[in-house]
């Protein structure tokens, strides 16, 4: 057995936090680049050259690329191998969260009772953990903070068997189409298809951890991804909603098994600021 | 084609008259920050008749809840948060003099209609370019419900803040027009 302290787990989760918030992946610089190329709406044109101007002052100056720095949602795989100690795991996690919101400047968004009070945690914790537990002696820590404007835009329909892939398509799309402006368009749509009710949902923000332009190792979901992502950017919504040819910068779908009688299909919708940030113990 | 208009605040109603969707403004001066709950407590003041904790009379809002400030600097990130959520709230606050609302995400036909009837826009800001947005302000100070944290009331000193406008004083709306306009299916 490997043995890791939490304390080096709260390390790590410090920085990943703060990193991820400060720093966008080249993926979608680029892909936002490309897009200034491809508008024709001057308004669209002068919306992604600001959020592109945004990602360099975020980076040099070291501040949020986005005020809403999230949720902070991690997908955890934990080798089997390795034993943690010194402490309580999820609550390592916790600390890491609650240590690089305050050091790093970025905003507590979390409230502890969602409906009556709302009073705010004060310090953006409990963190969402996704934890699985794999072969080997490594962490593998991925966080993708998550603001609340595109996470709204979300949703999860128990479909028929008999909607097939129409179904879905249809479903994305329109998904897509009733959230206009509010996501922060151009977004990145991440679909998950099959599990169960809660699985899917998962699923699908676990498509979203992709860079741009990954495809789906699967070649018919693959053409799928295409096919959704041309459709999307035909509806018109454009960056901010105020009109434009890119909507959407790309498509994710994963899937897996599901019961005889269910297809569930949940599409969670990432803003243009679409953060992710790994690393390995 | 588009105009870009350098305005100052508090907004006079010609103005305001000028602008058209689509055209680019630099605001300049004083604006205050609300977001849900403290628009609940500002229309609660309006509804029992008490003072706001900001004059309204041409004022602007701005629907933001921003990253804590580093040592030297005003403020923190401090993009536009989705207007939908103050939808309810915001006819009461026009009707009293509010002029313009800048955040991201088109608004309800009730505020649509109560800007028109009171000759205000609104204003879209780039959600997400929330660094950038920072540096046009300032000074930030809260100035009420301070137990609300990101979400307090703030006035914010502006220079050159970049917004678009998306609804004008005529009844247009660049939501509805622009995606019209790019709709391909």
């Amino acid at each position: 057995m490997r043995e890791i302290d939490v304390s080096k787990i709260t390390e790590v989760v410090k920085k990943l936090v703060i990193d991820a918030n400060y720093y966008i992946g080249k993926d979608v610089s680029d892909a936002i680049k490309k897009a200034v190329s491809e508008e024709s709406s001057p308004t669209a044109k002068e919306i992604l050259n600001i959020i592109l101007d945004n990602h360099e002052i975020s980076e040099t100056e070291k501040m949020p690329i986005c005020q809403d720095t999230g949720v902070a949602v991690f997908f955890i795989e934990l080798g089997q191998e390795v034993h943690v100690t010194g402490g309580d795991f999820e609550e390592s996690i916790n600390e890491g969260v609650r240590q690089g919101y305050e050091e790093g400047y970025l905003r507590k968004s979390m409230v502890g009772d969602p409906v009556i009070e709302r009073k705010n945690t004060g310090d953006n914790t409990p963190a969402i953990i996704h934890l699985t537990i794999v072969p080997g002696d490594s962490i593998k820590i991925t966080v993708a903070p998550k603001g609340g404007g595109a996470e709204n835009m979300s949703e999860v329909q128990m479909m028929k068997a008999a909607d097939g892939i129409e179904g879905v398509k249809n479903f994305v799309i329109d998904r897509v189409r009733r959230s206009k402006g509010n996501p922060c368009p151009p977004v990145v749509v991440g679909v998950g298809i099959g599990g169960d009710f809660e699985k899917s949902a998962i699923l699908a923000k676990k498509s979203l951890l992709r860079d741009i332009g990954q495809r789906s190792t699967d070649p018919v979901m693959a053409k799928v991804e295409v096919e959704l992502l041309e459709r999307i950017n035909k509806l018109g919504i454009g960056p901010m909603g105020l009109g434009g040819k890119t909507t959407a910068l790309d498509v994710f779908i994963e899937y897996i098994p599901c019961h005889i009688a269910s297809m569930p299909v949940a599409v969670n919708i990432n803003c243009h600021a679409a953060r992710h940030k790994v690393i390995v113990i | 084609m588009a105009e870009v208009y350098k305005l100052n605040t508090p907004l006079a109603v010609e103005d305001l008259k000028k602008l058209k969707i689509g055209d680019k403004v630099l605001l300049t001066g004083i604006i205050y920050t609300a977001r849900d709950a403290a628009h609940k407590r500002l229309v609660q003041l309006v509804e029992e008749g008490k003072d706001l904790p900001f004059d309204i009379n041409g004022a602007v809002i701005y629907y933001v809840g921003p990253a804590p400030a580093k040592p030297g600097y005003a403020i923190g990130s401090a993009g536009p948060t989705t207007s939908y959520r103050m939808d309810p709230y915001t006819p009461a606050l026009l009707d009293i003099g509010l002029k313009a609302t800048i955040g991201k995400g088109n608004r309800s036909k009730e505020v649509l209609d109560s800007m028109v009837k009171n000759t205000a826009v609104y204003l879209a800001a780039v959600g997400g370019a929330a660094a950038l947005i920072a540096k046009t302000i300032k000074k930030a100070e809260i100035i009420a419900y301070e137990d609300l944290k990101s979400e307090a009331v703030r006035r914010l000193e502006v220079v050159d803040f970049p917004c678009i406008v998306a609804n004008d004083t005529f009844g247009s709306d660049l939501y509805e027009e622009g995606m019209k306009k790019y709709n391909e299916e």
